[in-house]
């Protein structure tokens, strides 16, 4: 400061003043721009933030109700839900996705194929906010280890959901099916409401069939989550409705019964119970577990599955399409009595060969040198062939067909057996359009022992003897014996569709039935042997279907072909004649003989279930009571 | 003028009476320290609440507060000329503190802002520049005749933006912005012309595109874009915005209630005991809270500002109007950051954010203050 002038101090004191007095004007309207926004924020946009707010907080998740259960017809736990431990992310709070899953490789044995499983979904389109399953089947001590570093993985959570099980694997595997995860051509097909909650739907078999009653409706929950995502509480609460439960004609000790009868063999036997079309076994050995599928199987181990010989996947019973063979006869006699093709005292001379015109090719009978002079009821005993040649060339390959589409040959004639094949039942126009070729009267030969074109399924043999069994009248074939809740079996079963078989003379049954218990006791029955030393009288019919064609009058030596290359072994049957209560379709892959292999098969469950497990009227789920707790 | 009648008081008036001679004796102004207690008083309480109910945090800031009051006190008996006398020295080591942060300082979240001398305690030299510059620039000023030269106006802005510009550098935008508010306010306060100040400003805006390319870091940008546009990126850069805002807005006109906040409490508020601290408040107490704590920073306000006019010296009136002016700004770049209207810049929301440095250089300041106040002699008009 300069000497000699003098600082004007009231002048510089008024002149802070002013400017004070600016500032001050400038706090207040700064302050009142706070004020304003907080006026805008908090009263004039409350209602927005407050909705925003909730959002945080509050999440609707949805609550998969749990899968009804499945019974057999006693009762027995066929399919239950268990409650299984999986970690789960939620991807939009976890952060780092490497970091927290190279920890939660530390905590638990994560294989390469779980994190390659969670990539892909991590990739597929999800809902925002969607928790992942990394790993499934959580040990108690992982469970531990993962608790204890929970705070260290925010978005990781540990949950628990209710997993199918089958607590007899493979017994029941081809019978029930499984279930398994949602793929995403399912997910474009189901209710994407009602599956919000759910992981899993039926593949097949029963699972599938009754998707819609075993899934129940979703519940939901309104609960209070943490910007980690982590439930802390429950807000509201509507619970699922569980699925319903079910009970199915199959007797868990006939499944398991067929089974032992083909263990270490490859076949099939499906049991009817002809008054109701139930299927009492539905067996298809070798069988596999069908729990290995519900969580997701390692390509390892499907692997296996699926490059086995034997097959296991394959479901012989609904899937396999056999050559009938001899089985065909019963139906094939029934045709020649109604058609006038042949009649009950027609005899005729077997030769051992059966001639279109002299000098053709040569259809040879199964006994070399032929049965001598034989009617139809020793042609069904005996299985002779010429006698079938004959009166198939005399019905011609129409007749054939309309009488065998009756027996439910060429169709899926089940009510709710999900996945079962129609086999083949051939005709003039299905050759046509097939192979297009006219049909030849080698062809009706041929069809006239159930060999050549024709195909059909176990399920499809048992059915048609079920038929006979009945003299004509049909019940479908079906599982579902009861639900529970509010409905009616008739409600949830698809409608039945075939009419009875009504013949010029309602007699010819019985005639057949007669023949076809000269199969078991006759004295020259092919199965007279498994017939042997009953308490009760039984029909049947044994069969064999060849896997590859011998040449006209090569020599056939059972012994000197690989086992693989042998015939099929087949049989059908019911018992007891008069009042039929059990129907059985057998066969037993390269078995050989229908007589020595899968007849005694069919004996053994006949005298289990007319002996041994002597039935008990009574249904284990109340059908259309609405009661459905009382025997839990 | 009816306008400086308000602070145009006699000056001897406010040192007489019986009651006044107890306070000048301590040195200290009891309606200020009245009016800090309950704002540190309700501060804490929210705390509580903003640090989900650790009471180990609100203890330490408890201690801390405790500590920068005994600071406030010591500052106030000192005389305003030890400050003077002492301005050019402080300033000399500030600026080279900050040189020395620069060259080795230790860093936090990619800043470096903290200097460890050997058998001292670690330090921030930017936050006593708070304290400092505004000392330095009144010192400059008051030795001039105001208003001031031109030149003196250009010296004086060289005092503030050096240190500003060694701050900026850290990088620490928000210390910077308000050491750079406390110098510009003593210029202001001075007496610049209102031709300067609007030339400063057209300055300004003109430089502003420049900073955008030169000067700012990339996340210092990312703050600005995210305040136009919240929306574009919910769970990044805006989740901050986003989530403060939802707490005030939710908060509605009384609030969710103490403890209540469900913003806060279920984490999705950050920072909710630091820097965003009032969306807990508001959140909690809503808009009847949130006047009322705007009021009681403005009863601070106009108290500094009342001592600051009474105060017998250019200097101390310069300092004194600086200190109360920077602690306006923070109160309004925070409360503005939270509620978004302005980018998100480290300033804490003053003597309730969680938090030692700030609060202990906001206490010094009323020390300052009060010191001002109480150390004034009797003048024979």
């Amino acid at each position: 400061m300069p000497w000699g002038e003098f600082k004007d101090t009231a002048a510089e004191r008024r002149l802070f003043q002013r400017r004070a007095m600016a500032m001050l004007i400038l706090v207040l309207s700064l302050l009142s721009i706070l004020i304003a926004r907080m006026y805008q924020l908090q009263v004039v946009e409350h209602e927005i933030y407050t909705t925003l707010s909730d959002k945080n907080r509050v999440q609707v998740q949805s609550v998969a109700p749990p899968r009804g259960l499945v019974y057999d017809r006693n009762g027995m736990l066929l399919a239950e839900n268990r409650p299984v431990f999986s970690v789960t992310l939620v991807p939009e709070r976890v952060g780092d996705m490497g970091q927290a899953l190279a920890k939660l490789g530390q905590l638990l044995s994560v294989s390469e194929e779980d994190l390659e499983r969670f990539r892909r979904r991590l990739e597929e389109r999800r809902r925002p906010f969607q928790a992942l399953p990394l790993r499934y089947d959580l040990t108690e001590q992982e469970i531990a280890r993962l608790a204890v570093h929970r705070h260290e993985l925010p978005g990781v959570e540990v949950a628990a959901e209710l997993v199918r099980y089958y607590p007899h694997g493979e017994l029941t595997a081809h019978a029930l099916g499984y279930v398994g995860r949602i793929n995403r051509q399912e997910l474009q097909r189901i209710d994407p409401v009602n599956y919000a909650g759910t992981n899993y739907i039926g593949k097949s078999g029963v699972e599938r069939f009754y998707e819609k009653l075993l899934h129940g409706k979703v519940g939901y929950q309104n609960v209070e989550t943490n910007a980690r995502g982590r439930t802390l509480r429950v807000l509201e609460r509507q619970n699922p409705v569980p699925g319903e439960d079910i009970e199915l004609h199959m007797d868990l000790r006939m499944q398991r019964l067929a089974h032992k009868l083909l263990d270490g063999r490859r076949g099939a036997i499906v049991a009817i119970e002809p008054s109701t079309g139930g299927l009492l076994a539905l067996a298809s050995v070798p069988g596999f577990d069908a729990n290995l599928f519900v969580t997701g199987i390692s390509v390892e181990a499907y692997r296996e599955l699926s490059e086995s010989r034997d097959m296991p996947l394959f479901n012989r019973a609904l899937r396999g399409q056999y050559p009938p063979g001899s089985t065909l006869k019963p139906m094939l006699a029934v045709a020649g009595l109604d058609s006038g093709a042949t009649t009950r005292d027609k005899t005729i001379w077997d030769p051992g060969y059966f001639q279109l015109k002299s000098n053709g090719r040569r259809w040879r009978d199964w006994k070399r040198g032929g049965h001598g002079w034989v009617d139809l009821k020793a042609s069904v005993a005996q299985s002779c062939d010429i006698y079938f040649y004959e009166m198939a060339v005399e019905m011609g390959v129409d007749t054939i067909h309309h009488y065998l589409t009756q027996f439910g040959f060429g169709e899926d004639a089940t009510l709710d057996v999900s996945g079962a094949l129609s086999g083949l039942l051939p005709s003039r126009d299905w050759k046509r359009a097939v192979h297009n070729q006219p049909w030849y009267p080698g062809d009706t030969v041929n069809l006239g022992i159930g060999q050549g074109f024709m195909l059909a399924t176990p399920l499809q043999l048992a059915t048609a003897t079920s038929v006979i069994a009945n003299r004509g009248s049909w019940s479908e074939p079906r599982l579902l014996k009861g639900v529970s809740g509010d409905r009616s079996v008739e409600d949830v079963l698809p409608q039945e569709t075939h009419q009875s078989i009504t013949l010029e003379n309602p007699d010819t049954w019985e005639f057949v039935v007669e023949a076809m218990a000269a199969v078991m006791h006759g004295a020259k029955g092919t199965a007279r042997g498994a017939g042997r030393g009953a308490s009760y009288r039984m029909a049947g019919k044994t069969g064999t279907a060849q896997v590859f064609s011998l040449a006209e009058d090569e020599e056939y030596d059972a012994e000197e072909i690989r086992e693989r290359l042998r015939d099929h072994a087949m049989f059908v049957g019911f018992a007891p004649v008069d009042n039929p209560r059990i129907a059985v379709a057998v066969i037993v892959e390269n078995g050989g003989s229908g007589s020595g292999t899968a007849a005694p098969v069919a004996r053994a469950m006949f005298d289990a279930w007319l002996l041994d497990y002597a039935e008990t009227e009574e249904s284990v789920v109340a059908s259309g009571t609405g009661v459905k707790d009382w025997w839990r | 003028m009816a306008v400086s009648e308000l602070f145009d008081q006699p000056e001897n008036e406010s040192l007489s009476g019986p009651g006044r001679r107890f306070w000048s004796v301590l040195h200290i102004d009891p309606i200020l320290l009245f009016l800090l207690v309950i704002l540190v008083a309700g501060g804490l309480v929210v705390l509580y609440s903003g640090a989900d109910q650790n009471m180990a945090v609100v203890k330490a800031q408890g201690i801390r507060m405790g500590v920068a009051l005994i600071v406030m006190l010591v500052f106030a008996q000192l005389d305003p000329a030890v400050f003077r006398r002492w301005a050019p020295w402080l300033y000399a080591a500030g600026v080279l503190a900050l040189a020395a942060v620069l060259l080795f300082g230790a860093g936090a979240k990619g800043a470096q802002r903290w200097l460890a001398l050997p058998g001292l305690p670690r330090f921030q030299p930017s936050e006593l520049m708070k304290l400092v510059v505004p000392m330095m620039a009144a010192w400059y000023l008051s030795r001039r005749f105001l208003p001031p030269r031109l030149r003196y106006v250009a010296v004086s802005l060289l005092i503030v933006l050096l240190p500003m510009a060694m701050i900026i550098l850290q990088p620490d935008l928000g210390t910077s912005l308000l050491v750079g508010a406390s110098g510009i306010f003593v210029i202001f306060f001075a007496g610049m012309s209102w031709k300067l100040i609007s030339a400063f400003f057209g300055l300004v805006s003109v430089s502003a595109p420049l900073m955008w390319f030169f000067v700012m870091q990339d996340y210092q940008k990312q703050r600005v874009l995210t305040l136009l546009d919240p929306q574009s990126d919910p769970l990044g850069a805006g989740w901050n915005i986003i989530q403060s805002k939802t707490a005030i807005g939710s908060g509605g006109l009384d609030g969710k209630g103490w403890l209540q906040g469900t913003q806060s409490h279920l984490e999705f508020l950050p920072e909710s005991h630091t820097d965003f601290i009032v969306a807990v408040l508001a959140e909690e107490f809503g808009f009847i809270g949130m006047v009322c704590l705007l009021g009681l920073y403005l009863l601070i306000i106009l108290r500094c500002l009342y001592i600051a006019a009474l105060a017998q010296d250019s200097f101390s009136r310069l300092l004194a109007g600086a200190l109360t002016m920077t602690f306006f700004i923070y109160i309004f770049v925070n409360v503005g950051m939270v509620s978004g209207l302005l980018p998100v810049v480290g300033v804490p929301l003053p003597l309730i954010s969680y938090g030692g440095t700030s609060s202990v250089t906001l206490m010094a300041a009323f020390g300052v203050l009060m010191s001002i106040h109480t150390h004034r002699r009797m003048i024979s008009a």
